[in-house]
């Protein structure tokens, strides 16, 4: 049960996990699919142009790393929905709603939870503290180098986790998608985000995350509406037709295999709800936006999209248990019931071809690729922005590094990042990457977030207790998924499991709280007190965003 | 990032602001409350997927294709956004206009 429910989670998690799975079974290329192409050619010459546009625009590191602070609230909503919702969401949670019914609909909520939370708990402080990186907000009052690099550290190894599922999954989707061979595919990816990000910076960046959103919710909208045409647009009807005709029957309307127990599920909706609110690269959209006002609005506005095209794909997953399981030309030798052609997660691009032809399936194509180039250049803008303004600027030059300086270094590291990126993509092509997302989660969770919440709202954090916790935590959640059975069974082939679940930031969360607690509680030294009577002008700040201004001024 | 001292100066006078007091108490209660409102009955529901998995899918009346879960779980996806919005709307106006009073005065005096 628990790897099922692994397998789920990573299915909607990435689009790695469930690729993962495919890329063993079904590596066969697809036939060039011209129309996909077409339409991808359009979307990568409509972005490199805005890039162009971009790089005219990005001269300092605010342009660089923030945009200069001049998103609107709506327009940063739309890209965090497009940041926030991967290939795997329009694939993965499809696939899911199709194979187990209501199970991915639970997914969905756990998926969704989490962003009301960031808007109550977080967002006006992240805005009026934040400068580029979340670094700066836990850095504020604490020792600069420790801190910043701690931060940099635990970012980075999101980041790369991240970075490889995201382009093992990438690889493989392109290749069954576009007929494109899986090594060419990376060089693809990881060129055009190498581009995006070294010339456009956030500007381009966010305009990318833009455009993905709006294709996404155009694409899984009128595929939906075309699907909901064939039965009247009546739910009820779309419900008997598809408990009649699913293996499962009735049984599609009850929790199944997800969430086996209540450790697991608690762990999962913890990973999921407290991970995003630790993931740089969601942290860093809130830095783009002029004040506190409009962060606030990203979230309604974010939280929205994410709301709708959740829906939709609930709609779009029961439709395609009628549409697509039923029509044998979507089973590998017209066998219905049997191996869908292309692999579990082609369920919504059938759909798309079944409602609306070969140009509707171009299209759901081009979208995907977008996605993924999306997410991955946010990723990497992120990484880029923890070398450079973290690692380098504050701790190697102690803040006098010019801005030029600090400028091409991040250039440097976004190039460095895209070359590691198609690296370890080529290496790990053949291997089960599904564990990197839950690590991805699990340390944001666990190393990232306990220090951040600490930074805004504790006023005892001390520099030791924030630094010992951070790596408390983002050792703690690497080993429990290390010994889990998604790495230590399915990866290393061991036979018996030596942490019994798959998610671990029930644990290691929790750990790393405790041990930032008591350390700081602990902790007497001259600095330490330094440390908590600076918390006062820093809660001022924070309540009021006064002092925040120079941060978007630019 | 240490502040300048005006900028200190400034901190340290809308600190004795009685009305920053009430800002700071007004704001988190309500983010409070609706924060506990949203992880109360979103961890409620998982508990019963956990432990009451039968009940999910009960149809909501008899021969109804609409099932508890799938009601809870729209439900919550609409009045969750509904929350973020009524949050919205009051920090962007109530709270905001307080805030710029607290700062206008606190400038203010230090001038």
């Amino acid at each position: 049960m628990l790897a099922r429910l692994n397998l789920a989670l990573l299915a909607l998690l990435a689009p790695t996990l469930s690729f993962a799975g495919d890329a063993i079974s079904a590596t066969e290329k697809q036939p060039l699919n011209l129309h996909a192409i077409g339409m991808f050619v359009l979307f990568v010459s409509m972005t490199l142009g805005i890039t162009y546009w971009a790089a005219g625009r990005t001269k300092s590191a605010a342009d660089f790393y923030t945009a200069g602070g001049g998103i609107t609230g709506f327009q940063n909503g739309l890209a965090i929905a497009g940041d926030y919702m991967s290939a795997a969401t329009l694939l993965g949670l499809t696939a899911l709603v199709y194979t187990k019914g209501v199970d991915g609909y639970i997914y969905m909520i756990a998926f969704f939870a989490g962003w009301p939370i960031i808007l109550f708990l977080m967002a006006e402080r992240l805005r009026n503290l934040g400068k580029f990186t979340f670094a700066d907000i836990t850095s504020y009052r604490l020792n600069q180098g420790k801190v910043r690099t701690m931060a940099a550290v635990s970012s980075l190894t999101v980041v790369c986790f991240y970075l490889v599922a995201q382009m093992v999954g990438a690889g493989q989707l392109i290749k069954l998608l576009f007929g494109l061979d899986y090594t060419i595919a990376l060089f693809v990816v990881g060129a055009l985000m190498m581009v995006y990000v070294t010339f456009g910076g956030m500007v381009a960046t966010t305009w990318v995350q833009i455009i993905k959103a709006c294709m996404l919710l155009a694409g899984g909208t009128l595929v939906m509406i075309l699907a909901m045409s064939q039965f009247g647009f009546s739910f009820e009807n779309l419900m008997t037709k598809a408990i009649s005709v699913h293996s499962l029957g009735e049984k599609i309307l009850f929790p199944g295999s997800l969430l086996p127990d209540p450790v697991t599920a608690l762990s999962l909706g913890l990973g999921l709800m407290f991970g995003t609110a630790g993931l740089p690269h969601i942290l860093m959209r809130f830095f783009t936006v002029t004040n506190a006002k409009e962060a606030r609005k990203s979230v309604l506005y974010a939280s929205g999209f994410v709301a709708y095209f959740f829906n939709v794909i609930l709609l779009m997953g029961l439709a395609a248990i009628i549409i697509v399981g039923q029509n044998p030309d979507f089973f590998e030798g017209g066998k219905i019931g049997g191996k869908i052609v292309g692999g579990g997660n082609m369920v919504a691009m059938h759909l798309a071809k079944a409602v609306g032809g070969n140009l509707l399936l171009g299209f759901l194509s081009a979208v995907a690729f977008a996605t993924i180039l999306a997410v991955v250049s946010g990723l990497a803008l992120a990484g880029a922005a923890s070398i450079s303004h973290d690692i380098y600027a504050r701790v190697i030059r102690k803040g006098k590094a010019t801005e030029t300086e600090e400028l091409r270094i991040s250039k440097l590291s976004s190039i460095g990042l895209g070359l590691v990126a198609i690296v370890l993509g080529i290496l790990f092509e053949k291997m089960n990457v599904a564990f990197m997302v839950a690590l991805a989660f699990g340390i944001a969770a666990s190393a990232n977030f306990p220090v951040l919440i600490l930074s805004m709202y504790w006023k005892g954090l001390t520099t030791r207790g924030a630094v010992i916790g951070g790596y408390v935590g983002l050792v703690a959640a690497v080993l429990f998924v290390l010994l889990s059975k998604s790495v230590w069974v399915t990866v290393l082939g061991n036979a018996q499991a030596l942490f019994p679940y798959d998610q671990p930031a029930l644990f290691s969360m929790p750990l790393a709280f405790l041990v930032t607690i008591v350390l700081s509680k602990l902790d007497n030294s001259a600095e330490a007190q330094a440390e908590r009577a600076a918390f006062e002008d820093q809660y001022v700040r924070a309540q009021t965003g006064f002092g925040a201004a120079d941060a978007s001024s630019h | 990032m240490s502040s300048s001292s005006s900028q200190s100066a400034v901190y340290a006078r809308i600190r004795r602001n009685p009305r920053f007091a009430e800002l700071v108490a007004k704001r988190q209660g309500f983010a409070t409350i609706l924060s506990v409102i949203v992880l109360t009955i979103f961890y409620g529901f998982f508990m019963v997927v956990a432990f009451q998995p039968q009940v999910i899918g009960q149809r909501l009346s008899e021969g109804s294709y609409l099932t508890v879960g799938i009601a809870v779980e729209l439900f919550m996806f609409i009045f969750f956004w509904v929350l973020t919005a009524v949050y919205v709307k009051r920090a962007n106006g109530e709270f905001d206009a307080m805030t710029a009073e607290i700062i206008r005065d606190a400038s203010k005096e230090v001038k």
